[in-house]
């Protein structure tokens, strides 16, 4: 593993293919060939030199970028994998994953499930392969950055005979009065732009070699944006979180841990009307019917003072009032709450008046708030209504007995017992929507239907994301790599002096058509004769293997 | 050799900084699921609820003591299957250092309270109004029912519906010396 010592005396490091100062062909296989591979300039990148530890291996291994390319289209395969059937997150949440997927798909649904591509993209096999790609960007762009960077920076501007005759635009001149020529042509370069090396009467001229760098900016980019997705898994960066909230209601928001709560005042919905827009709508609205025109809750943000436990009435200092429209969420602390979805109309209270079945007289009205139902409505004067059960979410059990569903008031039942001076036994009656029995004997007495009162419940989407900063720092550090490498090329002429001709050669990483007009206006009016491509010629003669010498980085 | 030596070891650094981040990740991934404070093995979140009497509870107070928590619904027949059990198993425990907490999860005082008046119930019973208790214990499907050590510290959780047998099990599980 000795370093390379060239004839010209520059010390390489072992496996470099040309000289990183003069170019000499340091690899024997190389010698052969027509045009030499100024890829990485033909240093040594050093994965495929050194392959000693275990460290080394690894590392070897990620510097490749076969496996670079493998593991992108393996994650790109397998991400498509998990757009074929619904993730978990998107199923409906009042069934478990293990039913739907059978349910919904049959056995391919039943093998998605058990493969665990319900949740592809968080499971740990995905999060190895996108953090293999990371490993990969990140070592392959160390593993040749640096071999190219010392490269050019070690440079010459005499370059070994075999070097020059090797680049794909070579020509050789006769002149008469060279040295008068050649300052000419110094000055042709420096007003195209060209930065130009004298050394010895032998002429280098570059330009754009930052161009050279761009691939590299574009692997940071992609490593800032990965560290910023990673991110998302550290607690306190990333919250998204969802709130239903009712009228009247004070909520602690998810996601906050505590600290922060909201009261929801009103939810609204305003629809279109005919009549209040522009006439120029009312076709569009009356084709149409209901056009939602905004969706909006008021809310209350507080803040809790002090350390409360859970379950404890917390103490709240009021910070805010906020009107959240779509688009416009209430924001503070980093947090935004944002209008998603919404419930009208959820019923909130019912009121039944006691009713004299023959007389139709009435004796007093009773509300009975679902949330919080009384034992008992006292209607004065010997009547009152004693609640003996309720059902929120009213359906007859397995046994056929009257039972609910959940806690949600959704199909309100009860059971009533009146009492009124003539029946003071009591009677009992079954109330439910649309629907009275009478279990146990004909009543005298009814609970007659007497209205509903609702509330509206807001839905909104608690976020907080500290990324997106990172997040969009990698993608504009993207693109500036993006932009650097694409927009500009890296051209280098060499024009030198041998044995009284002038030797002319060039290369650039791109854009080949460019760096020949540039030679074409840069030769114009001296006696220079314009070089030639060596790869057109061989593709027309066809002769003798050529080393394309592929430039792309 | 010294440069060869000093690459190895940037090698090795650079390897150590990228495979550490991959297993915070996935670490973080796994537990992203079940980060509430109530774990197996935690200390269990501290809470105060009234009952149905307005007499507050409040968790820590319980300290020295074992306590089986409970966290159940009037419309969840396993809960209520399991509800004459867990009395028969406090009437036998609660002068042996365990008590029971069936927490509610946000009913009506109404159908609590005639729920417990049906089923004749002799331990506390809380409700948790806003469900913040249930947000601390993360509570999803009911039944459950935390196991916690005279120490506060959570011995065991458990999902679903319990026999008579279980729960005796379980109260000797937490009894304390």
């Amino acid at each position: 593993m000795a370093d390379v010592k060239c004839e010209c005396g520059h010390v390489n490091p072992h496996g470099t293919i040309l000289c990183e100062a003069c170019g000499r062909i340091l690899d024997e296989s190389q010698s052969g060939t027509k045009l030499v591979d100024m890829r990485y300039e033909g240093s040594a990148r050093r994965s495929q030199v050194y392959n000693k530890t275990i460290i080394d291996k690894i590392w070897n291994f990620f510097s490749s970028v076969k496996v670079g390319v493998w593991l992108i289209v393996i994650t790109l395969v397998a991400s498509a994998v998990g757009t074929i059937l619904p993730q978990e997150f998107y199923i409906p949440p009042t069934v478990t994953a293990d039913q739907y997927y059978q349910e919904e798909y049959g056995w391919f649904g039943k093998l998605y499930y058990h493969l665990g591509f319900h949740n592809l993209y968080s499971s740990w096999w995905y999060l190895i392969l996108i953090a293999s790609i990371g490993m990969s960007i990140l070592i392959a762009s160390i593993d040749r950055f640096f071999p190219l960077y010392r490269s050019l920076k070690k440079q010459t501007v005499s370059r070994h005979e075999g070097f020059l005759k090797r680049q794909r635009i070579f020509g050789i001149t006769k002149p008469d009065h060279s040295e008068i020529e050649l300052e000419q042509i110094a000055k042709h370069l420096s007003e195209h732009r060209y930065k130009v090396r004298l050394e010895n009467g032998n002429i280098l001229a570059e330009k754009g070699r930052f161009s050279r760098w761009g691939p590299y900016v574009n692997h940071i980019g992609l490593i800032v944006f990965l560290i910023g997705a990673m991110l998302r898994f550290v607690p306190g960066m990333y919250v998204d979180e969802l709130l239903w909230i009712r009228e009247g209601e004070t909520k602690e928001i998810p996601g906050t841990k505590g600290q922060y709560y909201l009261s929801s005042e009103k939810f609204i919905l305003e629809v279109y009307e005919q009549d209040k827009e522009h006439e120029n709508f009312s076709a569009a609205i009356e084709k149409n019917g209901m056009i939602a025109k905004n969706y909006q809750s008021n809310v209350t943000l507080y803040k809790r003072d002090g350390k409360a436990i859970p379950g404890e009435e917390p103490e709240l200092t009021k910070i805010k009032d906020h009107k959240i429209k779509v688009n416009q969420p209430l924001k503070y602390d980093h947090y935004a709450a944002y209008q998603v979805d919404y419930k009208l109309d959820e019923l909130n209270k019912m009121k039944f008046h006691l009713t004299n079945k023959e007389s139709g007289e009435t004796f007093g009205l009773i509300t009975v708030d679902l949330y919080d139902p009384k034992p008992e409505y006292d209607l004065e004067k010997g009547y009152s209504v004693e609640l003996m059960s309720y059902f929120p979410d009213f359906e007859f059990d397995e046994n056929g007995e009257p039972s609910t569903k959940s806690k949600i008031p959704n199909n309100p039942a009860f059971i009533f017992k009146m009492f009124t001076p003539d029946t003071p036994k009591g009677e009992v009656s079954f109330v439910a929507i649309k629907q009275t029995l009478e279990p146990l004997g004909e009543n005298d007495y009814k609970l007659a239907f007497a209205g509903i009162e609702t509330k509206n419940v807001s839905a909104l989407t608690i976020r907080k994301d500290l990324t997106l900063w990172i997040l969009f720092a990698g993608g504009i550090i993207f693109m500036v790599g993006v932009i650097q490498g694409a927009y500009w090329n890296h051209r280098r002429i060499w024009i030198q002096k041998k044995d009284g001709e002038i030797w002319m050669a060039a290369h650039t990483n791109k854009n080949w058509h460019g760096l020949k007009r540039d030679i074409n206006r840069i030769i114009k009016n001296t006696s220079l004769i314009e070089p030639a491509d060596q790869l057109q010629e061989g593709k027309s003669s066809k002769k003798g293997k050529i080393n394309s010498g592929s430039t792309k980085q | 050799m010294e440069k060869k030596k000093q690459r190895l070891f940037v090698r090795t650094v650079i390897l150590f900084l990228l495979v550490g981040a991959l297993v915070y990740t996935l670490y973080a991934n796994f537990n992203k699921d079940n980060n509430s404070a109530a774990k197996k093995g935690s200390e269990a979140p501290d809470f105060v609820l009234t009952d149905l009497e307005g007499n507050k509870h409040k968790l820590s107070d319980y300290k020295g003591q074992g306590v089986f928590l409970n966290f159940w619904g009037t419309w969840c027949k396993p809960c209520e299957r399991e509800m004459p059990y867990m009395d028969n198993q406090y009437k036998a425990y609660k002068d042996k250092g365990v008590q029971i907490l069936a927490v509610n999860v946000g009913e009506s005082n109404y159908s609590v309270q005639n729920f417990v008046d049906r089923h004749k119930l002799s331990f506390p019973v809380l409700i948790d109004k806003d469900s913040q208790v249930q947000t601390a214990y993360d509570i999803d499907p009911l039944p459950f029912t935390f196991l916690i050590d005279k120490d506060g510290k959570i011995v065991d959780t458990v999902k679903g519906e319990l026999t008579e047998e279980i729960i005796k099990n379980h109260m000797e599980r937490i009894k304390p010396n």
